[in-house]
């Protein structure tokens, strides 16, 4: 792996000097599969940079993963007589099920307010399309319902930023490290890479990552989806045969 | 060790869920109610999504009340008849109970109704089952006979028309009230997402006189019959039943029913009456305090788009 790299890295290196910024990216696995084991599994992202000439600038890096786009509904909880209950929500049309935002240091360093909103640079500045009466739109920053949702979705693994997330090997090879939870959904993750030098993106580059399941896995959802009737019926016939078989295990009488 | 849920899509230690449906089958199969009301919550807190907790505790208070209605029919305690004139009202009561559940759904206001149905249901339920069932304690300390059976002085409502006689059961009574049981119990089962085998069995004791152990066989075989038509419905129209996670649960359920039955059987009915009247008061405590301390996090995220 490491050989392949370094030889990735010559052949970059000698092909001479270039117009502009050339980015060249791997992922460690282009799938993950999901066995009955599956608890998480990170996955390496390599960058290699193609510099134009010398001096080098210095160079930002931002990951950003996103995982299959869903619709979410968010909710407020309120007292109403006594009782916490679900007062006001608010429908996220479509959201990353997945998102993490990697980078060399923290993104509002990188560049103006205006270009990271534009390229959607940092966790906070990622589109969260929602339905507003009968408009969609994303909502400004310090919204409740978006602050809300980007919280509880943190808190559930399934939002990660770390600001230091992408490493330099040297000034032109970079690394991160997704972390993949046990609980990420399955699908096709987009890996999206901006290289950043002074509050400029200079090149944009995106790799997909498969997140499946396997075999056993994957013949149970399909057949739960495919075939409702079949496993609905089989799943209490199966139910029916385990009570019957710990009755009889267990009767005494 | 974890395992991976293919529906649930999420991993769970083995040995929690196991464990999970061992003691919830202890309590379904000594006191003959489903155990839905606790198990459904435990999944969810496990992080396991509502719908398919719902979806997949289903498939295990199938395998646990079959084997649990096998023990009380093999003692004869199963009232074949009872049981299917309250499957008629049963099965109405849940359809009746899936639509207005779709209603509330698109209103925004399931979960307000969902909680203030169980705080109202349990603790209504409960505190009656407690009282009653140290009455009887009481009654029989003092050496008195007990006046469960009291000829003569039914309610009103069992001498309505349609009378049946129940012979298992030992009753006379009209057909009405069996039918309007069954179906509140359905209902309110699809609206609260549990089996209702908790409400039926005190309904069974105190309103038609049905001796505990009859009610609580008779219970059993109406929560079977009800959780087999829950796990096609879910699994044709929601496609959420992890059939992996109904497995364990159902393994560790079997196994816990077996020795919840025999502690019940060994154990005097008003006894028994009063352990379950307290869990079910417990259980109610609990959604309420849930409910009126202040959350931690006052937003909630679903998956899915609800409503306008």
């Amino acid at each position: 792996m490491r050989a392949a790299w370094v030889a990735v890295l010559l052949g970059v290196l000698s092909a001479g000097p270039v117009a502009a910024e050339e980015m060249v990216l791997s992922l460690s696995k282009a799938r993950i599969d999901i066995t009955s084991s599956f608890t998480g599994e990170p996955v390496v992202l390599f960058g290699v940079i193609e510099a134009p000439g010398t001096p080098l600038p210095h160079y930002d890096v931002v990951v950003t993963v996103r995982g299959p786009a869903q619709p979410f509904t968010t909710w407020r909880k309120e007292r109403v007589l006594g009782l916490w209950v679900n007062v006001d929500r608010r429908a996220f049309v479509e959201a990353p099920s997945y998102l993490a935002v990697l980078s060399s240091r923290p993104t509002p360093e990188m560049a103006e307010v205006d270009t990271l909103r534009q390229e959607q640079i940092g966790l906070r500045e990622n589109r969260l399309l929602q339905r507003l009466g009968s408009d969609y739109a994303d909502v400004v920053q310090n919204d409740p319902f978006r602050q809300a949702f980007l919280r509880v979705k943190q808190a559930q693994g399934l939002y990660y930023e770390n600001t230091e997330g992408v490493s330099f090997l040297n000034p032109l090879v970079f690394r991160a490290t997704i972390p993949i939870p046990g609980t990420a959904p399955v699908g096709r993750y987009e890996v999206v890479v901006k290289l950043l030098a002074d509050g400029t993106v200079l090149r944009r580059g995106t790799v997909a990552l498969d997140v499946g399941r396997t075999d056993f896995e994957q013949a149970v959802a399909t057949a739960a989806r495919e075939h409702a009737w079949l496993y609905g019926l089989g799943t209490a016939l199966l139910a029916l045969a385990v009570g019957l078989l710990g009755n009889l295990a267990f009767r005494r009488d | 060790m974890t395992i991976y849920l293919p529906i649930a899509e999420l991993p769970v230690n083995i040995f929690v869920l196991l464990a999970m449906g061992i003691a919830v089958g202890f309590i379904s199969g000594m006191f003959g109610v489903g155990g839905g009301f606790l198990m459904t919550p435990l999944l969810i807190f496990l992080g396991v999504a509502p719908a398919v907790a719902v979806g997949s505790v289903s498939t295990h208070m199938a395998a646990s009340s079959f084997s649990g209605t096998l023990n009380y029919a093999r003692r004869k305690q199963v009232d074949l008849a009872l049981g299917a004139v309250l499957l008629a009202g049963g099965l109405t009561g849940t359809l009746a109970g899936v639509v207005v559940f779709g209603v509330l759904r698109r209103l925004g206001q399931l979960d307000l109704v969902i909680a203030a149905s169980y705080i109202t249901l349990l603790g209504t339920i409960g505190m009656l089952m407690v009282v009653e069932s140290l009455n009887a304690i009481r009654r029989s300390r003092n050496g008195a006979p007990a006046h469960l059976r009291r000829p003569g002085t039914h309610p009103w409502f069992l001498g309505l028309p349609f009378k049946m006689r129940f012979r298992t059961s030992r009753i006379y009574v009209s057909v009405l009230p069996v039918v309007a049981i069954g179906f509140l119990i359905g209902f309110l089962g699809a609206l609260m997402g549990i089996g209702g085998g908790f409400m039926l069995v005190p309904a069974l004791i105190y309103l038609l006189r049905v001796p505990t152990l009859l009610s609580v066989g008779t219970s059993l075989l109406l929560t079977l019959v009800t959780m087999v038509a829950a796990v096609l419905m879910h699994a044709v129209l929601n496609h959420t039943v992890d059939a992996v996670l109904g497995l364990v649960l159902m393994v560790g359920g079997t196994i816990g029913s077996q020795f919840g039955a025999r502690a019940g059987q060994s154990m005097r009915a008003e006894h028994l009456r009063l352990l379950l009247g307290l869990l079910v008061l417990m259980v109610g405590a609990r959604v309420a305090v849930d409910q009126a301390l202040p959350p931690a996090e006052p937003y909630v995220i679903s998956i899915g788009a609800v409503g306008g």
